[in-house]
């Protein structure tokens, strides 16, 4: 019997991800897409400086920082008793910073496509900006919206470098699918492998196709 | 009676502009495009940052440092573009300003859309548009009413019917409305006064003849 641990963990680390960075991402996106402010071009760049790096430049960076030895992860263990570096909460941070260039785009590009009008009617309305953020911003992005959360996810279920770097292999804890096979092709294991595999191609294929369509019925029901 | 004493420096010019305007009072601004209107009625709204001092019956909208965020304003704001929200329906557009049914459905009867109460924007005409962002704008009981051109984009007979909604719902509530317009008969048949605006100041014209012709 195959041990689906490795891939439940993939989707769990996936699905934690994405709702904290979407959390993270908001303020950001929605400041970047209004700002005029001249250190606009600087976040941007670093925003999308995880598309460019090789993850092992990320993985290494991350690595340095949760040492237990370096200011931050002696910081958060003796604050928070938080240990960083081969843990899942680790995992989950270095894929949101790993990921968030796919989150805080498509936010970013769908406010900067509403007109400015809609959102200053809502406040003239006299609503505040979180209650114009969940009634009037985001259901008028939904495509935008569902391009970044599904993006976001996928990308994080197919992440291997950092997580490699970061999280190590440490099984029902940090042996994400994407590292398992790693380990199963090392170990001539192709049979395993393939099963693996097959169900992450299977799985991302069907996400994929379901983000295409609904985007295709947004569209439609929207033009 | 609201006091408006306010500057802002724009590109080539500033706005600099002094005005009283009496509580229940209907004026027009008028002016050649780019003289700062709406940068006024922005600025009243609280949408565009300036210097200066407006006062609404007593209660302080801007001094110095301390200005009211729009949502404290009593305003309502016709734009030329509607800014309706298209993903919500017609009575949902209203109640999303204040959860007042008995209001929403006393204005939808006013501007005569009470059938299209469930209708979404996007399924609606222009003028309807503007009639549903109307409606929309009263729901906050506002004291101060802006309009910017809100006909501009519309054909003449939906224009008279509007005209003939903004004067109805502008004395029922009793707001100080101030509306931004190119078009004489419009100023002449809804205004009680008129000011006209040349790079960012009022200049005083006295009667304008034409409006005046109108209005006899």
């Amino acid at each position: 019997m195959i041990d689906l641990t490795p891939l439940s963990l993939s989707f769990k680390l996936a699905a934690v991800t994405t709702f904290f960075l979407f959390v993270v991402s908001l303020p950001l996106a929605w400041w970047l897409s209004q700002t005029r402010s001249p250190l606009k071009p600087f976040l941007e760049a670093v925003t999308a400086l995880p598309i460019v790096l090789p993850p092992s430049v990320l993985g290494f960076y991350l690595l340095v920082a949760f040492a237990p030895d370096s200011p931050l992860g002696a910081f958060l263990e003796e604050c928070c008793s938080l240990k960083l570096l081969f843990t899942f909460w680790g995992l989950v941070v270095a894929s949101m910073v790993y990921s968030l260039p796919f989150m805080v785009q498509p936010l970013q590009s769908g406010f900067e496509s509403l007109p400015k009008l809609m959102i200053e009617a809502s406040y003239i309305g006299g609503k505040g900006f979180w209650t114009t953020m969940w009634r009037v911003a985001l259901p008028n992005i939904k495509p935008s919206l569902l391009t970044a959360l599904i993006v976001t996810f996928a990308h994080t279920v197919g992440e291997f470098g950092v997580v490699l770097m970061v999280g190590g292999s440490i099984p029902g804890e940090t042996k994400v699918a994407s590292v398992a096979i790693y380990e199963l092709v090392e170990q001539l294991d192709y049979g395993k492998a393939h099963i693996y595999s097959a169900i992450m191609l299977g799985i991302s294929f069907i996400v994929l196709a379901g983000v295409y369509l609904l985007n295709r019925r947004f569209k439609v029901t929207s033009s | 009676m609201m006091e408006i004493s306010v500057r802002k420096e724009l590109g080539h010019w500033d706005l600099e502009v002094d005005l009283k305007v009496e509580r229940g009072e209907f004026l027009a601004i008028t002016g050649p495009s780019g003289s700062g209107k709406t940068t006024l009625l922005r600025i009243l709204a609280g949408l565009e940052r300036a210097e200066g001092e407006i006062v609404v019956d007593g209660e302080v909208w801007l001094r110095g440092r301390r200005s009211l965020p729009p949502q404290k304003r009593s305003i309502g704001f016709l734009f030329q573009e509607y800014a309706l929200f298209p993903n919500m329906k017609v009575i949902e557009n209203l109640l999303f300003v204040a959860d007042d049914r008995k209001l929403a459905h006393h204005l939808l009867e006013v501007v005569e859309l009470l059938p299209y109460r469930e209708s979404y924007p996007m399924e609606l005409s222009g003028g309807q548009k503007q009639r549903v962002a109307l409606a929309r704008a009263f729901m906050g009981r506002p004291r101060l009413l802006l309009l910017d051109e809100p006909l501009a984009a519309l054909d003449p007979a939906m224009r008279m019917k509007l005209q003939g909604e903004i004067e109805r719902l502008h004395r029922e509530f009793g707001t100080t409305t101030l509306m931004v317009s190119h078009d004489r008969g419009e100023i002449a048949r809804l205004a009680g006064r008129v000011v006209e605006m040349e790079r960012g100041r009022i200049v005083e014209r006295g009667a304008d003849p034409i409006v005046e012709a109108v209005r006899r």
